[in-house]
C-alpha cells in the first residue's frame, strides 16, 4: 500500500502557470490554496485578485472570484463582505495595487476594521507593466523609471505598508513574511493559515505581506532573486509578525525590528 | 400608500429601500447630501439592509460593484465632480454586466464648478462617460413623484439587463419637495445564476472585466452591443404634452422640461400652439418618437441648463428633418417659466400665427 503524502490542492485548477520562471506567484497561489483546502472554506470563499501579474489568478483558484480596478479589491471585498458577512473574502494584491494607486482603498478597509484578509505581495516593483517604481522599491534600486537607482529627494521613501496599517485600530494579525526558501514558505502558510482564521473568527483585518522574488524585472537568476530577498530586500521590510492582537501585548506592535 | 411631502433627495433614497437596495455606500457631495443621510439612517429598517459613508466616490462605486457581484441591490450617488470620479467603477461594472443604480444630481461645472443645479453632464451620461464601448440606461425624471417611480424602476432595469443605470436629475430635483405616493414596486427576481456568493459544494465562477485575446473581447463588445441594441428597441420613454396640434415643439429634460411646460401652459393661454417633447430615457433617447413628430411639425426648439448637449440627439434623430433652435442657460442659473415663455414665444413660426 502506498500512502499519498503530497498532491496538488483541491480547490487550484488544472491550468499551468503563465508566470515567469521563480516568480513568487504561484508559490503563494499554492499556499492560498492549502489553506482553503485545510480549513474547508473552498465553498465559502470569494477572492478578489487585483490588476497587475495576478489578474488572472481566477484562471488558478477553484473558487468564486472576481476580478477588481487597479487598487480597488479592499473597496470591492468589502461591498461583498458586508453582503455576505458569512463567507471568508480576500484580496490579492501587489504593491503598486496595495501601496499607491489603492492606498486609501487599503487604508480605509484596514481601519473600518473590515472582516478580510489581504495577501500582499511585495516585489518592490511593477512586475505586469514591465519593471516601473513602485512606492516598496528600495533606495538606490533601479527600476525602468528609476533608472538611476530610487532616489529619496525625487521619489522619496520605500512605503512600510504592514507597519504603516499595524498602527490603525481595526487591525488585527499583520506579518510579514517571504517564500524565497522551504523554510520561509512554511513560515508563510501558516501565517497565511492564520489571517484567515482571525477573520473565520470574525475579529478584523488581517493582512499577510509576502516579499516575493521577480527575477524577470530584478533581472536575476531565480537563485539570485532569493538570495537578494536575503541580503538586501529584508533589511527594508524585516520579516516577522508585524501585528497580533491575541498576542500577550494587547494589540500593540509585537515586533518591529 | 397615502400621499407624503418629501424632499426630492429623499425621496429616491426612500423609492431605493422600497425597490430593495440592500447596499448602499456613497461619499457627501451637495447638492444630494440628504440621499446619503437617508440610507444611514434607513437602512438599518431593513433586514441585511448596509449603509457605508465610503473614503471616496471612487471607493462607493467599487464596494458597489462587490455587493452587486454578491447579489445585493445596490445604489451609490452623487453630484458631478463625484460622478466623474465614479466613472471608472461605472465601466468596470458595465465589463462585469453587473447591476446597480447611480443617482447623479447634477450641479454646474467643469471642475469643482458650483452647486447650483445645471445640466451639463448630459454627454457624460449617455455616452458611456468612462472609457470602454458601453452605454449605461440614463432616466431623467422631472417631479418627485417621478423620483420615486423611475427609482424603482432603475434597480428592475439594472437586474433585467445586467448593467448600471443611472438616474440623471439635477440640484433643484433633489432639493424641492413634493407630494409623492410611493408605488408598489414590482421587484422582479434577478438571475441568481450570476451572483457570486461562494462556489458551495459546485462549481467555482469568476467576474471580469479583463479579457485579452482581442477576439474574445470582440465578442464581448458585440454582446454589450447586442443587449444595448435590444434596450434601445424595448426602453425608450417620454413625455409628449401638447404635441398633436404644435407648431413649435419644445424639447426638454427633467428640471429644464418642468419649466417649459410652465412656460408652454403660458403661451397655450395666448393662443399659439405649442407642445413639449420631454425624452425620459436620455440613453436609449427617444429618436424614432421624435421622429415621428417631425412629420407633422417643422418647429423645434431646445431648451437645456447647459450650452446645448442634448440638441446633438435631436439632430441626430431629426436626421435633418425641421428647424432647431437652441436656449441654453448653464452655470447654475435656472430660468423662471416667465422668462422662458418670453424666448421661445420669440421662436414662434410668425408665418403661421396670424394666417391658419
Amino acid at each position: 500500500m502506498t500512502k499519498k503524502v503530497f498532491g496538488k490542492p483541491k480547490c487550484l485548477k488544472e491550468n499551468v502557470f503563465h508566470y515567469c520562471a521563480g516568480c513568487g506567484h504561484s508559490i503563494v497561489h499554492r499556499l492560498i490554496a492549502e489553506v482553503i483546502d485545510e480549513l474547508d472554506i473552498r465553498g465559502i470563499t470569494i477572492g478578489v485578485p487585483p490588476a497587475g501579474c495576478a489578474v488572472l489568478a481566477y484562471n488558478y483558484f477553484d473558487i468564486d472570484m472576481i476580478e477588481a480596478q487597479h487598487g480597488r479589491a479592499p473597496a470591492m471585498a468589502t461591498g461583498i463582505k458586508r453582503t455576505l458577512p458569512d463567507r471568508v473574502v480576500f484580496s490579492y494584491q501587489g504593491d503598486g495595487d496595495m501601496a499607491a494607486i489603492g492606498i486609501a482603498e487599503s487604508f480605509h478597509a484596514a481601519n473600518r476594521g473590515e472582516n478580510i484578509t489581504v495577501i500582499f505581495i511585495n516585489n518592490a516593483v511593477y512586475g505586469m507593466t514591465g519593471g516601473q517604481m513602485a512606492p516598496t522599491t528600495l533606495l538606490g534600486q533601479r527600476t525602468t523609471t528609476s533608472p538611476s537607482g530610487r532616489d529619496k529627494t525625487k521619489d522619496g521613501y520605500p512605503i512600510r505598508v504592514s507597519e504603516v496599517l499595524s498602527c490603525l485600530p481595526g487591525t488585527t494579525f499583520i506579518e510579514r513574511c517571504t517564500v524565497n526558501s522551504p523554510p520561509n514558505i512554511i513560515k508563510a502558510k501558516k501565517a497565511i493559515k492564520k489571517a484567515f482564521q482571525y477573520q473565520i473568527d470574525g475579529l478584523g483585518f488581517s493582512m499577510i505581506e509576502v516579499l516575493s522574488p521577480c527575477p524577470t524585472n530584478w533581472k536575476m537568476t531565480p537563485i539570485a532573486a532569493c538570495k537578494w530577498i536575503d541580503d538586501v530586500m529584508s533589511k527594508e521590510f524585516p520579516l516577522g509578525i508585524i501585528k497580533d492582537i491575541k498576542s500577550s501585548d494587547k494589540g500593540e506592535k509585537s515586533h518591529v525590528s | 400608500m397615502n400621499k407624503v411631502l418629501m424632499q426630492g433627495n429623499k425621496v429616491i433614497g426612500e423609492a431605493a429601500i422600497r425597490a430593495g437596495c440592500r447596499f448602499y455606500a456613497g461619499y457627501p457631495i451637495t447638492p444630494q447630501n440628504e440621499l446619503p443621510e437617508y440610507m444611514a439612517e434607513n437602512m438599518c429598517r431593513v433586514k441585511d439592509g448596509v449603509f457605508i459613508q465610503s473614503e471616496s466616490e471612487i471607493a462607493a462605486i467599487h464596494m458597489v460593484a462587490g455587493a452587486s457581484a454578491a447579489g445585493a441591490r445596490t445604489m451609490t450617488s452623487s453630484s458631478s465632480p463625484g460622478i466623474s470620479l465614479k466613472q471608472e467603477g461605472i465601466s468596470s461594472m458595465a465589463a462585469c454586466e453587473l447591476p446597480g443604480v447611480i443617482v447623479n444630481m447634477m450641479r454646474g461645472g467643469p471642475g469643482l464648478g458650483n452647486i447650483s443645479p445645471a445640466q451639463g453632464d448630459y454627454f457624460q451620461a449617455t455616452r458611456g462617460g468612462g472609457h470602454g464601448d458601453y452605454r449605461t440606461i440614463v432616466l431623467a425624471p422631472a417631479t418627485g413623484q417621478e423620483l420615486a417611480d423611475l427609482t424603482m424602476d432603475a434597480f428592475d432595469l439594472a437586474d433585467e439587463y445586467r448593467m448600471p443605470v443611472m438616474i440623471l436629475a439635477d440640484g433643484m430635483m433633489g432639493q424641492m419637495m413634493e407630494p409623492v405616493v410611493f408605488k408598489e414596486p414590482k421587484l422582479r427576481q434577478y438571475r441568481e445564476r450570476y451572483v457570486l456568493k461562494g462556489a458551495g459544494a459546485g462549481k467555482s465562477r469568476f467576474i471580469r472585466g479583463l479579457i485579452l485575446d482581442p477576439r474574445a473581447m470582440e465578442e464581448h463588445n458585440w454582446k454589450l452591443a447586442r443587449k444595448y441594441e435590444v434596450i434601445t428597441q424595448r426602453e425608450t420613454r417620454h413625455e409628449a404634452f401638447n404635441t398633436k396640434d404644435a407648431e413649435l415643439i419644445v424639447t426638454a429634460y427633467g428640471t429644464a422640461a418642468r419649466i417649459a411646460k410652465g412656460a408652454i401652459k403660458r403661451l397655450r393661454d395666448t393662443g399659439l400652439k405649442i407642445g413639449l417633447f420631454r425624452p425620459i430615457t436620455l440613453w436609449p433617447f427617444p429618436a424614432r418618437e421624435l421622429q415621428e413628430l417631425s412629420r407633422r411639425t417643422e418647429e423645434f426648439f431646445v431648451f437645456e441648463l447647459s450650452t446645448g448637449q442634448m440638441i446633438e440627439d435631436i439632430y441626430l434623430a431629426l436626421c435633418g428633418q425641421g428647424h432647431v433652435n437652441f436656449y441654453g442657460r448653464p452655470g447654475g442659473v435656472v430660468p423662471t417659466p416667465v422668462e422662458l415663455a418670453h424666448v421661445i414665444a420669440r421662436q414662434y413660426p410668425k408665418k403661421d400665427r396670424h394666417h391658419e
